[in-house]
């Protein structure tokens, strides 16, 4: 049995003046599947969310999402046909509460008011923010705007959820914390497909990572293969490391 | 929505009451006329405090509004009821025309506020040199006083037909509040990327902000020339109204259901105070506006009715 792929990228390549800060990337994101991107900073892991979600448009290559040509599509009509994405800084609308919040993205897929807003509630639940509900967004710790960037999203009823470091400054209680909450997720039938540094996460979470390095994927495989593979650790420790750490091994 | 709407009656009822029982002219027309400043204040806040679109030229809403009214009677004959559906037409259109154009180009912050502001400044200048505007001589609507006439021989028949006009921009600001539509301005005025990423279409919301706030800043166009029945280029598309609809809003708090009613009103109470104290000195109201705005952001960034909120909490 093939497993239906969601996502499609085939040799999209975008350059920023003289930068070529994504080339030729083609990679397929199967269904129900939870997997990774790495890359050391800069590699070009948040332009390809940008890419993939319609916040930009690539200078060449195509984007097929649920069978779809969706290249050059707007985020916002991606959100609508299941794509949504989180932003690795934070982006609360922070005049608003956080039952307020999650309410935008229920409104996606529930025009009535009650209805959003109950379903911002049953969302807060499930990301462990329904003791905040009635708070300003502006007044929450990292940690609960990590968490509410997520049940934002969540509540968006995606098909795929592109996470871009929701773990990223958090401290390893937090971090714990989170795990079961982005597993959940992809347990009922929600494609992830996440950025990440933790590598603790991405060992414990990911099926399957691609490897971002200077825009170009350099790897793909379990979290084991891939953090074992020569290229990928030259790409986060420089050059000749790899064969430098087999000689001290020896 | 419930709990707001019985307090926009108990408004109404209130307003009616006072203007009802009220005698003197003076006291009617400070209702009249803060009524009038709350409409502009309130119109500019559905865009401004609701949609973060800080727009320093709803003047040009209100002159389309202000104009329409005036010709449709003057040299079209219609009738100033049908007119006035006429004059909020108008200004809706001309708010989807500079909507479509600055949204569609993705104009934010300063640059949107200055585009605004430059449209206002043409169709003023437009107003003088065209013919169907009376140029800079103006229009004057001719007196016959008759409520089918859209004119009240009482300052209370005009109280009613702008307590009617607040009323129905505090309904749609109530429902800005509790509605997806609300929500989804409000998300696109804190974040609009954000907002973009869970399927919030920005263009398509601002731009409903913007009629909505344009036509009720036209039907104080329309109102403001059935009772003062003269009109020229610089009280239709002159900055002063932009400024007292903005300037409402800011100091009553923008954002909030009561702020423009709480701002206009403590700005007309401002006016009429400098004008007893210091006589007759054209522009004083405008100084005034511009110290009291300083003081506002200075001290009370959220409005007056911030204050109340934080009281609240």
């Amino acid at each position: 049995m093939t497993e239906a792929v969601l996502l499609s990228l085939r040799n999209v390549s975008i350059a920023f003046g003289g930068l070529q800060a994504v080339r030729d990337v083609s990679l397929e994101v199967p269904a129900g599947t939870l997997s990774a991107l790495i890359g050391p900073n800069g590699a070009g892991k948040t332009t390809l969310f940008a890419l993939m979600s319609g916040f930009l448009r690539p200078d060449t290559g195509r984007i097929i999402f649920d069978g779809q040509d969706i290249t050059g599509h707007a985020p916002q009509r991606n959100a609508l046909t299941g794509m949504v994405r989180t932003f690795q800084i934070v982006q609360p609308f922070a005049a608003q509460t956080v039952r307020e919040n999650i309410a935008v993205g229920a409104h996606l897929r529930e025009p009535r008011r009650a209805a959003a807003l109950a379903a911002a509630d049953a969302v807060a639940e499930r990301v462990g923010l329904a003791s905040q509900l009635d708070k300003p967004a502006a007044d929450l710790t990292v940690a609960g705007r990590k968490r509410l960037e997520l049940a934002r999203a969540l509540a968006a009823r995606p098909k795929l959820l592109l996470l871009d470091e929701v773990l990223a400054g958090l401290n390893p209680q937090e971090v714990a914390q989170m795990l079961p909450v982005v597993r959940e997720i992809a347990s009922r039938g929600v494609t992830v497909l996440m950025i990440e540094h933790v590598m603790q996460a991405v060992m414990n979470l990911a099926g399957q990572v691609w490897v971002l390095s200077q825009g170009e994927l350099i790897a793909r495989g379990s979290p084991a293969e891939v953090t074992a593979d020569p290229r990928v650790i030259e790409a986060y420790l420089g050059h000749g490391t790899a064969s430098r750490l087999a000689r001290q091994a020896a | 929505m419930k709990r707001d709407l019985l307090r926009i009656a108990a408004f109404a009822f209130v307003v009616a009451a006072l203007a009802a029982l009220v005698d003197s002219g003076v006291w009617l027309t400070f209702i009249m006329m803060s009524l009038y400043g709350a409409l502009l204040a309130l119109a500019w806040n559905i865009l401004g405090g609701f949609g973060g679109q800080f727009s320093f030229g709803h003047a040009l809403f209100f002159g389309c509004g202000a104009y329409a009214q005036a010709i449709a009677q003057v040299s079209l004959g219609i009738n100033p009821w049908l007119a006035l559906v006429l004059a909020v037409a108008v200004a809706a259109a001309a708010g989807v025309g500079v909507g479509a154009l600055s949204f569609r180009y993705g104009l934010k912050g300063s640059y949107f506020a200055l585009v605004t502001l430059a449209f206002a400044e043409v169709f003023r200048i437009l107003a003088v040199s065209v013919g169907f505007t009376g140029g800079g001589v103006g229009l004057m609507v001719p007196l016959r006083e008759s409520a089918g006439n859209l004119q009240f021989g009482s300052r209370r028949g005009y109280i009613g037909l702008v307590l009617g006009f607040a009323v129905a921009a505090l309904v749609v600001t109530a429902w800005l509040r509790h509605s997806r539509f609300g929500a989804r301005l409000q998300a696109v005025r804190d974040n609009e990327d954000a907002a973009r990423a869970i399927g919030v279409d920005p263009f398509r919301t601002k731009l409903g902000a913007i009629v909505l706030s344009a036509a009720f800043t036209g039907s104080a166009g329309a109102f403001y020339v059935q009772v003062f029945q003269y009109l020229d280029p610089s009280i239709a598309f002159g900055a002063h109204v932009s400024v007292e609809a903005l300037v409402g809003a800011i100091v009553g708090g923008m954002g909030t259901l009561w702020g423009p009613i709480v701002g206009a009103l403590a700005l007309h109470t401002l006016a009429e105070l400098t004008r007893n104290l210091f006589g007759q000195m054209p522009g004083i109201n405008l100084v005034i506006y511009g110290v009291v705005l300083v003081a506002i952001v200075m001290f009370v960034p959220r409005g007056i009715a911030g204050i109340a909120r934080r009281r609240h909490d």
